[in-house]
């Protein structure tokens, strides 16, 4: 199951020249981007691990682009994605997050019913890619 | 500039039209009309310039050769020009499309290198990803490697960066700038970074007309003017200030006009029937520059030379 988080997840996995206009955007308006990535895609899972510090101050996509070949070279197999950062409200809010890698097998969530007292139950969702695996052999 | 120019000017030829489309042409005007002298530093330049421009059309007609190294190194005494230029290098790379964004990121030994090992990498990196779409401009780059200290870390950021000159040729333009002597000795103890600089540019010394005209551009520029007197008692004043040691050119020429200011100012205040029109509060005349202590060691003799001058 294709996990859809973030800006334009429904569509078509973005080309390297996608990436690139969408970070020459981001950048034209002063936004400062991360690289983060993460094996553990529930979308509750809003603080991916981040590799490096984001990026201040750049000028050119290249730099962040290198940055991307660098955290793909390393975790191919896991979700990365990039995280746009507004400083203009004096905190670096969040504005745009999008993936740019995806694992190459998503096999989606199971749904996790908890019986509660009084035969009532509980619903939660667990990625089938998780279950029981340790961070770093997941997928 | 009298030297001719390399870029045909002649009104049928393809290059010269698309010379006149890109703009180029006034770019160059304004180098020429806002940096005085520097023959060499504007040939080189023209050339550059013609070079991208031809490859353009070369590249529209299918024969492409690739993009050319274009890192630069800039040496000459103090205050020929080199961060001036170096600016300038920026947005002339930018408008003939080499680079993309066209800023400069001027860093010295300090931006880079850092305090503990593996301090280096990380920060040299994040410099260069600045610097990426744009010029990065290394003022005093010999600092960067000190031979006397072998665990020095200067060398790890010099190894970096001739990685992503070589790697990255098209992502940024690396100019390093410093004074002659001290620079051809770093290149002799890094051939790789030698061999990597495809253009070594010598700025040389400007002449007193030349440091003249200057002065006259910067006052221009701060909404000042010599009296006929001044301009005189300035050009003495250059050749008096030239044998002295320590002449950092144009640098030198701005020192002596901000201290001409100081002068001209309280002359001003001090002056008992002192107007403050326009023409007093813009001219600086020449009790400001004689003042100087350039010219302590024989100023009777000068004073003697201006009376019968102006009798």
């Amino acid at each position: 199951m294709r996990i859809t988080q973030g800006t334009f997840s429904f569509l078509p996995d973005l080309t390297d020249e996608q990436i690139t206009k969408q970070i020459d955007y981001c950048l034209s308006r002063g936004w400062a981007l991360g690289v983060e990535y993460t094996d553990d895609p529930h979308p509750r899972n809003t603080y991916w691990e981040m590799y490096g510090a984001p990026m201040f101050d750049l000028r050119d996509p290249a730099g962040i682009m290198q940055e991307l070949a660098q955290c793909r070279a390393t975790f191919p197999n896991h979700y990365i994605r990039l995280t746009a950062f507004d400083s203009t409200q004096g905190v670096e809010s969040l504005v745009v997050a999008f993936i740019v890698n995806r694992p190459k097998v998503e096999p989606g969530f199971r749904l996790v019913r908890h019986e509660q007292a009084g035969r009532s139950i509980r619903y939660t969702i667990e990625s089938y890619a998780v279950q029981a695996q340790p961070e770093g052999a997941r997928y | 500039m009298t030297s001719p120019n390399p870029i045909g000017s002649t009104a049928h030829n393809p290059l010269a039209q698309a010379l006149a489309s890109s703009g180029i042409t006034e770019l160059l005007a304004q180098l020429d009309a806002e940096l005085i002298g520097l023959a060499p530093v504007k040939r080189r330049i023209r050339d550059i310039a013609a070079l991208l421009l031809v490859d353009k059309l070369r590249a529209e007609r299918g024969f492409a050769a690739g993009a050319p190294s274009l890192h630069m190194c800039f040496s000459g005494n103090p205050g020929t020009g080199k961060t001036t230029v170096a600016l300038r290098m920026a947005s002339v790379l930018h408008r003939l499309g080499y680079v993309r964004k066209g800023h400069l990121v001027s860093v010295t030994r300090d931006d880079l290198v850092g305090q503990y090992i593996g301090h280096t990498a990380p920060k040299t990196r994040e410099v260069l990803k600045r610097a990426m779409g744009g010029v990065l401009f290394i003022d005093e780059a010999y600092y960067l490697y000190r031979p006397e200290n072998e665990r020095d870390y200067g060398q790890e950021a010099i190894e970096i960066l001739l990685q992503v000159m070589e790697n990255n040729r098209d992502d940024l333009v690396v100019i390093l700038a410093g004074y002659k002597d001290r620079m051809d000795r770093f290149f002799e103890s890094n051939p790789g970074m030698s061999s990597r600089i495809a253009h070594h540019i010598d700025f040389p010394d400007y002449g007193v007309d030349e440091l003249a005209r200057i002065a006259d551009l910067m006052l221009e520029t701060m909404h000042y003017h010599f009296d006929h007197e001044a301009l005189r008692v300035f050009e003495q004043y250059l050749v008096r200030r030239m044998a002295q040691p320590h002449f950092a050119n144009a640098r030198s020429v701005r020192n002596a006009l901000d201290r001409a200011r100081l002068r001209h100012a309280s002359r001003l205040m001090h002056d008992a029937a002192g107007s403050a029109d326009d023409a007093s509060l813009t001219t600086i005349t020449a009790a400001d520059l004689l003042a100087s202590r350039v010219f302590a060691a024989a100023p009777a003799a000068l004073l003697t030379n201006k009376e019968t001058t102006t009798c």
